[in-house]
Formats: C-alpha cells, sequence, structure tokens
C-alpha cells in the first residue's frame, strides 16, 4: 500500500504510508525550528564548558567549569557577608545591656528591626504576624502581662520558656485541675466559676457568686490573691481585668477551674542566639505594653519633679 | 474497516487452558489474601489483603461467567467503551477532589478536623486520580483504540486486555483508599506503598505485552508514529516505577516498607521519575494521542513526517536528563543540576516539534476550527502544550528558578499543562470515542461541547494566571530584604498574602469541573444514543463508524 501522492493543498508529497487512513506529508523539517534547537545545543555545550557539569571528569570527580563556579562557596560568602554587615549592630548589642542598647537610637532602630523580623519567624504562628494573640496564646500589644512585661521579665520568659520541662530555669505553675483532681464538686466549681465571672462584673447570679467567694478565699486566694489580681511571681493571671486567655464565657472559665490549662512556650536559649532573644524583648517590650523596671519608675519620677517647676514658671509667663 | 480473526482468536467453546491457569492463580491469590489479612500487622493491610482476596473471587467469577467477551473477530472495542466510561468517571472525581483541595488551601476549615478529608490525604487522591486514574484510563482505552486500527489488528492476548483494564481499576481504588487511610511511602505521585506497587507492575507488563503483541501481530508494513509514542510511554514508565520503589518491606504482613536510597539520591531518583512521569505518562502518551486523533477529526494528513521521527528521538532521549531541575539550590551537586538544566533547554524545540505536527496539521482545515469544537478542543490542547514546553524550559533556568521554586508559579505552570494539554487533549479523544467506539454518527450535543470548552478554557486561565501572580509575589517576597538586612516579611506574611489568590484559583478550578460534569452528560446522553433537538448533523460531516 506505499504509494506516494502529492497533496492537493500544500503540494507536499506523502511518505506513500498509510494508518486507517492517515497519511503523512513529507514536509522537511522547519528551517526556524531546526535552527533553534542547534542554538539551544550550542548554548548547553557552552554553559557546560563555563559551570560544573561532567561528572567522572577532573579532581573532584566532576569538571569545575572555566572560573570554579560552586553553588555552596557563593552561599557560604554571601552569608558571610550578611553576617559582617550586621555584626557590628549585633558585637554590641550582645555587649550591652538592654538599658545601654535603649540609649543608642541607631542600636535601637536595628534591635527593633531585628526583633520584628525573628519575632515574624519564631513568634507569629502562635502569637499571630500582629502580636495579637490567640485563644491560648496571649496577645503582646497590650499591657495584661501574667509573667511580668518589664524587659527583665519578658527575658526570662522568651529565654526560659514557660513550662518547658527541658529547662531548668523554665517559669513554673500549675494551677490545680480542681474537678478532675476531685479537690471541689462540680457545683463548687460552678459557684467559683459565677465568683471569678463576677470579679470583672459579668455574673448574673448572686447566690452562686455568694458561695463562690467562700470556696475562692479557700482554694485561690494563694496564687490569685484574694481580691483576685493575680500574682505574676506565681504566673497566676489577674481575673479582674475582663482579659481572658482561654475564652471569658462561662464555659471556658468553668473549663479553665474544671481541668486546668497549663499552656506551654518553648525554651528559645537553645535555638536562637542571645543577641536575637535580646532584639526580640527590646520588639516585644516595644510593642505598646511594655513595662518600666523599678528603677527606671524613679528616674521618671524625678524628671517630672525636675520638669515640674520649669513647665510652672512657664505658664506663669 | 474491521480485521479478519487471526487464527489464534478461533472461538474455543469451555474453559481454555490459559483460563484455567488463570483462575488457580486467583484461587491462590485468594488465599493469600485471606492468610495475609489474618495476620496483618496494621489495619489497612489487613483491609487491603481481603480487598485483594476480593478482586480475585471476582476475577474468577467473570472468567467463569465470561460476560465481557468480544466477539472473536474484529477490532476488541468493548474495553475501549469501558475505558471511556471509566475515564470520564475518574476525571470527574478527580477535578472534585481537586477542587476541594484548592478550596481548603483558602479556607482550612474545609479540612473539617478529620484526617480523612485532610489536606495531606486530600492532595495524592488529587494528583494520583487526574494523572493515573483520569490520565491513566485515557491513554489505556485511546492506546487499545489506536494500535488496534494503525496496525490492522485486534487486540493481542485475549482477554489479557481485560485484566489491564480491570487490574488498573483495581490499582486505583487500592491507591486512593490507601491515602485516605493515611499509607503513603512519601514520594510524590509515587505514594502508594509496596503491595500496590508490585500489583501496578503485574498489571503494566500485562499492558506491555497486549500492545507489543498487537504491534508484531499488525497488517501494517510500518508502526504509526502514534504507537511508537505509546510504547516509549509504556516501557519508560515501567522502567520509572521500578526504579523509584526499589523498596523492602517491613513484613508481607505491613503496610509499610523502607526505601532504598537515603538523602540526596532519593531525591535525585524521586525528580528522575517525578519528572519523567510528566515527560513520558502526560507528555509521550498524550502526544501519541495528538498524532491519531487530530488527523483523524481533521481529515488532513500528518504535516510532517520527518519532524515526527526527529522530535520523537529527541524527546525521549533529552527528556530523561532533566529531572535534576527540580532540585535547584539544593545539596544536589552543581554538576547535576547543570545537566538538568542544560537539557531542560534542549528540550524545548523537540516539545514543539510535536506542537508544530499537531499544529500544521490542520492546514487545509483551518475552517474545522470553527466549525467542530472537539478540533478546537484538541487545537488548544496543542497551544497550551506549546506554552508549558516553553514556559518549563524557562523555569528550569537557574536564575528563574531562584525565584519560581517552591512557590505556586509551579502549581500554575502543572496546572497549564495537566488542565490545558493533557485535559483537552483527553476530552477531545473522549469526545471522539464516544462517537466512534459506540458507533453513533454524533455527539447528543455540540454546543454542550461548546459550553464545555469554553466554561474550562476560562477555568484554566483564571487558574493560571492567579497562580503566575502568586507565585511571583511569594517568590519577591521571600527574598524580599530590608536596608538592615533583615527578611522584609516572615513566612506567615507571605501565606497570608494568598489567600485572594487561593480563592480566585479555587473559582477558576470551579470552572473546570463544570465543564467536565457538562461532559460528563453529554457522554452519558450520546452512549444511549440520544441527539440533542435541532442538533441533527449534516451528513458530510458524519465520521466513519467503527465496525465490528
Amino acid at each position: 500500500m506505499s504509494k506516494i501522492e502529492r497533496d492537493e493543498h500544500t503540494g507536499t508529497e506523502t511518505t506513500g504510508h498509510e494508518w486507517d487512513g492517515i497519511k503523512e506529508l513529507n514536509t522537511p523539517l522547519p528551517k526556524w525550528w531546526l535552527y533553534t534547537f542547534y542554538a539551544c545545543i550550542l548554548w548547553s555545550i557552552g554553559y557546560m564548558v563555563v559551570y560544573p557539569a561532567i561528572p567522572f571528569a577532573g579532581e573532584n570527580g566532576y569538571s569545575e567549569g572555566t572560573f570554579g563556579y560552586s553553588q555552596r562557596d557563593v552561599v557560604a560568602e554571601e552569608v558571610a557577608q550578611a553576617k559582617a554587615a550586621q555584626s557590628q549592630y549585633l558585637d554590641q548589642i550582645a555587649a550591652k545591656d538592654f538599658e545601654e542598647i535603649r540609649g543608642d537610637q541607631d542600636l535601637m532602630a536595628f534591635a527593633a528591626q531585628g526583633g520584628k523580623a525573628a519575632f515574624g519567624d519564631n513568634c507569629a504562628p502562635c502569637h499571630g504576624t500582629g502580636a495579637q494573640g490567640f485563644t491560648g496564646f496571649p496577645n503582646l500589644n497590650d499591657d495584661d502581662w501574667i509573667w511580668g512585661g518589664t524587659l527583665s521579665d519578658i527575658y526570662q520568659t522568651i529565654k526560659h520558656g514557660i513550662r518547658w520541662d527541658e529547662d531548668d530555669e523554665t517559669r513554673f505553675s500549675e494551677m490545680p485541675r480542681f474537678l478532675d483532681d476531685g479537690l471541689l464538686e462540680r457545683s463548687q466549681v460552678e459557684d467559683v466559676t459565677e465568683y471569678v465571672l463576677s470579679l470583672s462584673g459579668n455574673s448574673s447570679s448572686p447566690e452562686k457568686v455568694e458561695r463562690g467567694a467562700v470556696i475562692f478565699a479557700e482554694q485561690c486566694t494563694v496564687c490569685h490573691g484574694e481580691s483576685g489580681m493575680g500574682d505574676r511571681m506565681q504566673g497566676a493571671p489577674n481575673l479582674t481585668d475582663a482579659i481572658w486567655l482561654y475564652g471569658g464565657e462561662r464555659e471556658d472559665v468553668y473549663s479553665t477551674i474544671a481541668h486546668s490549662r497549663r499552656g506551654v512556650m518553648p525554651s528559645w536559649a537553645g535555638r536562637l542566639d542571645d543577641a536575637t532573644i535580646k532584639q526580640l524583648v527590646l520588639y516585644v517590650h516595644g510593642l505598646g505594653g511594655g513595662e518600666q523596671t523599678i528603677a527606671d519608675e524613679a528616674e521618671d519620677f524625678a524628671e517630672e519633679m525636675a520638669d515640674e517647676p520649669v513647665e510652672d514658671e512657664a505658664a506663669q509667663q | 474497516m474491521g480485521c479478519d480473526g487471526s487464527a489464534d482468536m478461533a472461538v474455543k467453546k469451555g474453559l481454555s487452558l490459559p483460563a484455567l491457569i488463570t483462575m488457580i492463580l486467583f484461587a491462590v491469590g485468594t488465599l493469600g489474601g485471606v492468610i495475609v489479612s489474618a495476620g496483618a500487622w496494621d489495619a489497612v493491610m489487613e483491609f487491603h489483603a481481603l480487598l485483594f482476596s476480593a478482586f480475585f473471587v471476582g476475577g474468577i467469577l467473570w472468567i467463569g461467567s465470561n460476560i465481557m467477551s468480544e466477539p472473536e473477530q474484529g477490532y476488541m472495542d468493548k474495553i475501549v467503551r469501558y475505558g471511556v466510561v471509566a475515564s470520564t468517571f475518574w476525571g470527574v472525581v478527580g477535578f472534585l477532589v481537586g477542587f476541594l483541595i484548592a478550596a481548603q488551601l483558602a479556607f482550612p476549615e474545609l479540612n473539617f478536623d478529620t484526617s480523612f478529608l485532610n489536606f495531606g490525604r486530600m492532595r495524592p487522591l488529587h494528583t494520583s486520580a487526574v494523572i493515573f486514574a483520569f490520565g491513566g484510563n485515557v491513554l489505556l482505552c485511546t492506546s487499545f483504540y489506536v494500535v488496534q486500527r494503525t496496525c490492522h489488528a485486534r487486540l493481542w492476548g485475549g482477554n489479557l486486555a481485560w485484566f489491564v483494564f480491570w487490574g488498573y481499576q483495581f490499582f486505583i481504588v487500592l491507591a486512593a483508599t490507601g491515602y485516605l487511610l493515611g499509607v503513603t511511602q512519601g514520594k510524590e505521585y509515587a505514594e502508594p506503598e509496596w503491595y500496590v506497587d508490585l500489583w501496578l507492575t503485574i498489571v503494566w507488563v500485562a499492558y506491555l505485552l497486549v500492545f507489543l503483541g498487537t504491534l508484531i501481530k499488525r497488517k501494517e508494513p510500518h508502526i504509526y508514529v502514534a504507537n511508537w509514542f505509546y510504547l516509549g510511554f509504556i516501557v519508560t514508565i515501567a522502567m520509572l516505577h521500578l526504579g523509584n520503589n526499589m523498596a523492602v518491606p517491613v513484613s508481607i504482613y505491613s503496610s509499610q516498607s523502607i526505601i532504598l536510597y537515603s538523602g540526596v539520591q532519593d531525591a535525585l531518583i524521586q525528580w528522575w521519575y517525578g519528572h519523567n512521569a510528566v515527560g513520558f505518562f502526560l507528555t509521550a502518551g498524550f502526544l501519541a494521542i495528538m498524532y491519531y486523533f487530530i488527523p483523524k477529526a481533521v481529515n488532513r494528513p500528518v504535516y510532517s513526517y520527518r519532524l515526527s521521527i526527529i522530535h520523537f528521538w529527541a524527546l525521549i532521549f533529552l527528556y530523561i536528563w532533566a529531572g535534576p531541575h527540580h532540585l535547584h539550590y539544593t545539596a544536589l551537586p552543581d554538576w547535576s543540576q547543570t545537566l538538568g538544566m542544560v537539557f531542560s533547554i534542549m528540550l524545548w524545540m523537540p516539545s514543539w516539534g510535536g506542537m508544530i505536527n499537531g499544529l500544521m496539521t490542520l492546514s487545509g482545515a483551518w475552517d474545522k476550527l470553527r466549525t467542530d469544537p472537539i478540533v478546537r478542543m484538541l487545537v488548544v490542547s496543542v497551544a497550551f502544550y506549546g506554552m508549558s514546553t516553553f514556559e518549563g524550559p524557562v523555569m528550569s533556568i537557574k536564575a528563574v528558578n531562584s525565584l519560581s521554586h517552591y512557590t505556586d508559579w509551579t502549581v500554575g505552570h502543572v496546572h497549564s499543562g495537566a488542565l490545558g494539554w493533557v485535559g483537552f487533549v483527553s476530552f477531545g479523544a473522549i469526545y471522539c470515542l464516544a462517537k466512534w467506539a459506540f458507533g453513533r454518527k454524533q455527539l447528543y450535543s455540540n454546543r454542550l461541547v461548546e459550553w464545555h470548552f469554553w466554561v474550562s478554557t476560562i477555568g484554566i486561565a483564571i487558574y493560571v494566571a492567579s497562580m503566575w501572580v502568586a507565585g511571583i509575589l511569594q517568590g519577591l517576597m521571600w527574598r524580599a530584604y530590608d536596608s538592615l538586612g533583615f527578611l522584609q516579611y516572615s513566612f506567615a506574611e507571605t501565606v497570608e498574602q494568598m489567600h485572594i489568590y487561593y480563592v480566585i484559583r479555587a473559582f477558576g478550578g470551579l470552572l473546570f469541573v463544570i465543564g467536565s460534569f457538562i461532559m460528563a452528560y453529554n457522554i452519558y446522553r450520546t452512549i444511549k444514543g440520544d441527539v440533542r433537538e435541532g442538533e441533527e448533523m449534516p451528513d458530510e460531516d458524519v465520521v466513519p463508524v467503527a465496525a465490528e
């Protein structure tokens, strides 16, 4: 059935083969196609001469190319350059204490930026990219601190974590599971729940509050204080401010008392170097809720005292 | 048309010897399944071993009743018809799961907090369903159809072809249920565990035998180009499958295995496999479809025989080396990355050779683009093929890859090839076969094909464009540094930016799913023999019907 024909439309001959009615034209390869193909091959050969390409062809087990390109070297060099560019700042941050860093405008700007970057990579998954927090993960923008909001408090928290078993210096406290551990009856937990809600003005049952107050005084004041204002030394949150880590609905509070929560934050000492942790501390502290140390407050007070007469004078004039 | 039944195909009454041997093997398999299931170390093996037994029992009953026996004369077309239905079914399923995971990326709540619907299990379900279940069935049924007609011979091996068909469906069921139950060997596009791999090997060898046997007993002096591509696809997939799945089972009673390679060697083997799954499963196989269905549908000779030879061999030779471009800037040695890149660049023209041959075959019949929506689907698929095979080499260039790698640009690239090329060429072939293999003069509705075409094309455009923007944005955000040398954006911030593009992408995907539903309905009505009112076609467009 081999019969070469000339196709009417194109004027090209067929190969003479036919399969199920399909014939093939004997069109030559398109020139542009062929030359582009050749060009790609030539370019590839050139590239293989310049860059490492041929295995088993050279001292290191492959042809190294005309200028000995190595991806690994390029990365090492770029990382070294980046480190060198930052080292003057990082060395200072590592060497200085927080007050000294805050006193240096450039250094502080660097630390805040570095803290932001480190926060995004390490902290944002739990605390949110805006540090706004989620249920179970505190908001870091406000001034409501469980373990304290001074620079040294935050440093301690980030460095050693919270309830992080592998770190001996981790912050640690354990609220009992009042229902699960058999310390309180279900109805008692309900009463305490009502009392705790009443501390921030959210209770609806005065009788339960009354009964709950008695239980609270026996069971809870040791950590949360008589007024329920909490105790940062023990990581016992303030219960009067209507800010809730695990939700402020009745069932949330009930669940917290009945089963406890015991949230965990990892210790970052082994994962981040000290300079990075310090930058994180300064960044978090600067988000808005950072507290001043007693020394700061004394200083501020002295400044205010010193300023006042001047202001008075100005006012008088 | 039609072909004369050869001597070895003579009608046999009663049980033939091969059938008896198969039944005995199946009986042994049934028993083995029960034994393994009874001693299984984990629930999945317990379940899957029983499935094996069920399959074998089904096989024995099937042989016994021979319910699906073909007329021993002429072409074996019933299996093609089954393949058309299976392709359509798996296509719809695969696209739907794809839409689900696209929506999950935009709205994580759609994971529904259950491990069964978790993205991590749904994603391989989607990829396997579209590549292996949908694409695989399209390749099976078109290759069985094409090889018979272009060889002028009935399929070799009698009911072996049926074993291939049902064995392959069983492979799909094993793989899919395995994913849902959380079994994976953690290799992309090769997730099924060792026993599923072994089963697929048996099925695949049977497929190779059927195909080769038919080629060998052909009545035509030459082997048609479509069959080179089919054979290249079958042989290479066998090699890739064996190479990448070298694993030692923990026990015959366990669904787990230990892979033979480790570290960067494992990664390289994996992407040698992964890239050539694209190159030989999704490219070579579907080029075979192109080489038969386009000239057939437009009734024109293939543009250039010489081009088909050169681009076939260039494609086969070059593709197999390009895998390392998936591992740029990793622990893979520099020289290996270079080779992956330059072979990808050299692959550009061989790929376009196929595109040229597909498109230029229309010369003299360009008007069909206007009049025949099936032809338009086939031609647009080739255009998408050309676009993806240009984009691919560009992305393999290391400088480009440093921006595009790990971003959604890659996802967009894959889908322009998968939805545009593989999807559309498959749809075109399915529409053709719904007419030709079922002996229908015309489809139920060409208008519905128009709808399918436009809805899906718009869907693809939305999908690909959104992923381009998303991917480039991602790449730029990842590499942005501020003046002090810190990363400008945290990873979480770049994820937040993706939300809107994921929503748009899911919408594009939804359009594609809707298109597939339109097709499924059209195919169903066509098979029933219906023609939509007012769409009776003039006689001149009627394509010769397959005889049996």
